[in-house]
């Protein structure tokens, strides 16, 4: 009798000590991400999204061939080999849903940390959810320059800001104007309304001081998702700009483009911020005419050359999304590959470790897949070590024209006439 | 000022608007017979412009000769709304059919997405691209097909309407549908008629529009509240009224975007809109 009761109890005892252990080292990372999954911008949200679900996987499984911070692992080794488990929300472009979308996330899913969110719109609204609740945030790619001026501790931008980007058209028009007699002069903007793209008018009109050879012409906002922008069109025909600067989503990208044609507008050159003039999108609706526009770009395929990591992400990317990988989903992936690398040094789920180890960030420019000399961030939340390139569509492919030293391919400049 | 810029600008706006206009009118014409709003009615232009772009990139067939193919299609697809959805609601309160179209409305979006992706489509180089020039002065082809083809639509939708059997039986159903049954008018076809003439309407704009506007699965958005706005502002139940509203809009909007401001052009719609319903609520031509 004794005998079976002490057996028993053992038995029983080391069963309830099983199930009273403490959640195993191994137990997944929760990581939400918020992108606009439906409305709009739809397919720019998916294809974003792709970029991290491929970071994500790279750390959770092994690649021992890939030379990047935890792709050799299997998860996080900071953390027994933890995976990271990617919860994503949609956010549909609206700044209310995605406030109550990240909340729902931190609260109800009890994230760890926090990526979005294409929209600067939308990373401004729930970044401020994240920064009250106390939950690091991390953005790829929302680059509106007031996200990292609200003294937030808890947001952190790897992308570079729309002011940064604004400067390198500038640069690279000073650069052309070196190698073609001065030859331009003006310059007028056209963008988008929404918060994006009033920064990035913002941005350049600061910088005409900082390179007073070139004169401001005209500046036409519109609204997104017009139905017709011949107004704007002939406004732009009325001003003869030299080049026009460009900050439009992928529709109405597409809308200028057709009108341009029409109306024969043809600057010496039309350059555009985000990808949407480089887009399989637009070069899917527009054939030739997709053409010798300029993009400044984050990211192109063409770095593989300097660096194969690039080569094998974008080729990994492919594969599974049957898309060609861009700078959007460039960007993302990196950031996801950020946070993961701040996690695992962090040792911990405890979100306060990760913002320190999010704030102590030193990655070098070859562990990335973008041209970037690195990652490390400033006081105010924004990596410091951004670079940009542009890009020009030829013969049907965007390729990377400046800076000239790694250019694969040279630039057309001025535009031909249109066919 | 040139007069080959006030050309080019009128045309423009002319194209917008027409389309604008034959969108309004049929949702105007469902409304009228019925007295239902059809808020699924931008979805029905972006299946329009799926079938044009579908059959341009599957067979090959030109926007111009698919034209006729795609109003019949839509005309079915209002029928088959009408049978399936609408029939049903009739019955019901004032919400339940607006949550009928509505949760039509929100079914079409995420179909079409899920069938289709939520990438862009464009008809690239239909027959009815480039443009026309007459001395200094450039004007869209697309642009100008749309005010042809809107206006001849809308000619042939008044005849049917006024001076045909079908067209008289329509409007009895429309203004009494009791008595009109009494008289031996099938009422429940001819509220089935009005889904169907209403949805093909829309399908000769989706067409027409397919010429020159990107594809993707929200464009119904793009383009259907300035219809409401038309059938509001033409008077509920008025084609003609729908009519001139529409390219009233379609004028406004560019003279105001090139003129004042391109970020704010579709204010003024909006607030001759409003003035209109303060002060005028049965619109410019409807019935009180």
């Amino acid at each position: 009798m004794s005998f079976t009761r002490r057996r028993f109890s053992l038995a029983a005892g080391s069963a309830l000590a099983f199930a009273a252990k403490p959640a195993f080292a191994a137990d997944p990372v929760k990581v939400g991400a918020l992108y606009p999954l439906s409305g709009q911008v739809a397919k720019s949200g998916e294809d974003t999204l792709n970029g991290i679900r491929l970071a994500v996987d790279i750390i959770n499984k092994k690649y021992p061939n890939l030379k990047m911070p935890l792709a050799a692992d299997e998860g996080l080794p900071g953390l027994g080999g933890a995976p990271i488990e990617l919860i994503a929300a949609d956010h549909q472009g609206s700044p209310e849903t995605g406030a109550a979308e990240a909340e729902r996330l931190i609260v109800q899913s009890k994230v760890v940390a926090l990526v979005g969110a294409f929209h600067s719109s939308v990373a401004a609204t729930s970044s401020q959810v994240a920064e009250r609740m106390g939950v690091p945030y991390i953005s790829g790619e929302s680059e509106a320059t007031p996200l990292t001026e609200r003294g937030y501790r808890w947001f952190f931008r790897t992308t570079p800001s729309s002011r940064t980007q604004a400067k390198d058209f500038f640069t690279f028009l000073r650069d052309i104007n070196k190698t073609h007699n001065n030859s331009v002069k003006s310059i007028a903007v056209v963008h988008e309304s929404t918060l994006w793209g009033q920064e990035f008018a913002k941005s350049v009109d600061a910088y005409f001081k900082e390179f007073p050879e070139f004169q401001k012409s005209i500046f036409v906002g519109y609204q997104q998702g017009t139905a017709d922008v011949t107004s704007e069109v002939q406004k732009l025909i009325a001003a003869k700009p030299d080049a026009v600067f460009h900050a439009s989503y992928d529709a109405e990208a597409i809308l200028f483009a057709r009108t341009y044609k029409q109306y024969g507008f043809n600057p010496q050159g039309i350059m555009a911020i985000g990808a949407s003039f480089g887009s399989s999108a637009f070069r899917d609706a527009l054939g030739a005419d997709a053409n010798y526009f300029f993009v400044r770009e984050h990211w192109s395929r063409d770095l593989a050359a300097r660096n194969p990591l690039v080569g094998e992400v974008a080729k990994m990317y492919r594969e599974r999304y049957g898309k060609d990988m861009d700078g959007t989903p460039a960007r993302a992936f990196t950031a996801m590959m950020v946070l993961g690398d701040a996690i695992n040094h962090a040792k911990s789920r405890d979100p306060e470790k990760i913002r320190d180890a999010l704030a102590a960030t030193d990655i070098k420019g070859d562990a990335l897949i973008m041209p970037w000399e690195g990652v490390k961030f400033d006081k105010t939340g924004q990596n410091i070590l951004t670079r940009g390139i542009f890009v020009q569509t030829l013969d049907g492919t965007p390729k990377m024209v400046w800076p000239a030293d790694f250019a694969a391919a040279k630039l057309v400049w001025p535009r031909p006439a249109w066919r | 000022m040139s007069e080959q810029l006030i050309l080019q600008l009128v045309v423009s706006g002319l194209g917008m608007g027409f389309i604008f206009a034959l969108i309004a009118i049929g949702l105007t014409l469902i409304y009228g017979v019925m007295d239902v709003v059809n808020f699924a009615h931008g979805e029905f232009i972006m299946l329009g412009m799926y079938a044009t772009y579908l059959a341009y990139v599957t067979w090959g067939v030109d926007p111009v000769l698919s034209l006729p193919f795609v109003a019949g299609l839509m005309f079915c697809f209002g029928l088959v709304v009408y049978y399936l959805l609408i029939r049903r609601v009739l019955t019901g309160n004032m919400q339940s059919q607006i949550f009928a179209t509505f949760g039509l409305m929100v079914f079409l979006q995420a179909g079409a997405q899920f069938v289709m992706g939520a990438d862009y489509f464009a008809v690239r180089n239909s027959w009815l691209s480039g443009v026309v020039r007459l001395g200094d002065v450039v004007l869209p082809v697309p642009q100008i097909a749309a005010v042809v083809g809107s206006s001849l639509a809308t000619i042939l939708l008044y005849l049917l309407v006024f001076r045909t059997s079908i067209g008289r039986q329509l409007r009895a159903a429309a203004q009494d549908p009791q008595a009109a049954s009494t008289l031996g008018i099938n009422v429940s076809l001819m509220y089935a008629l009005a889904w169907g003439i209403g949805a093909a309407c829309v399908g000769v704009a989706a067409s027409l529009l397919s010429n020159f506007y990107y594809i993707f699965p929200r464009v119904g958005a793009v383009f259907v509240l300035l219809a409401y706005v038309a059938v509001a502002l033409g008077g509920f139940g008025s084609i003609h009224g729908a009519l001139i509203a529409g390219v009233l809009i379609g004028l406004l909007q560019v003279v105001i975007g090139f003129f004042v401001s391109s970020e704010l052009k579709y204010v003024p719609v909006y607030m001759l809109y409003l003035a209109v319903v303060l002060l005028r609520p049965r619109g410019l031509f409807g019935r009180s």
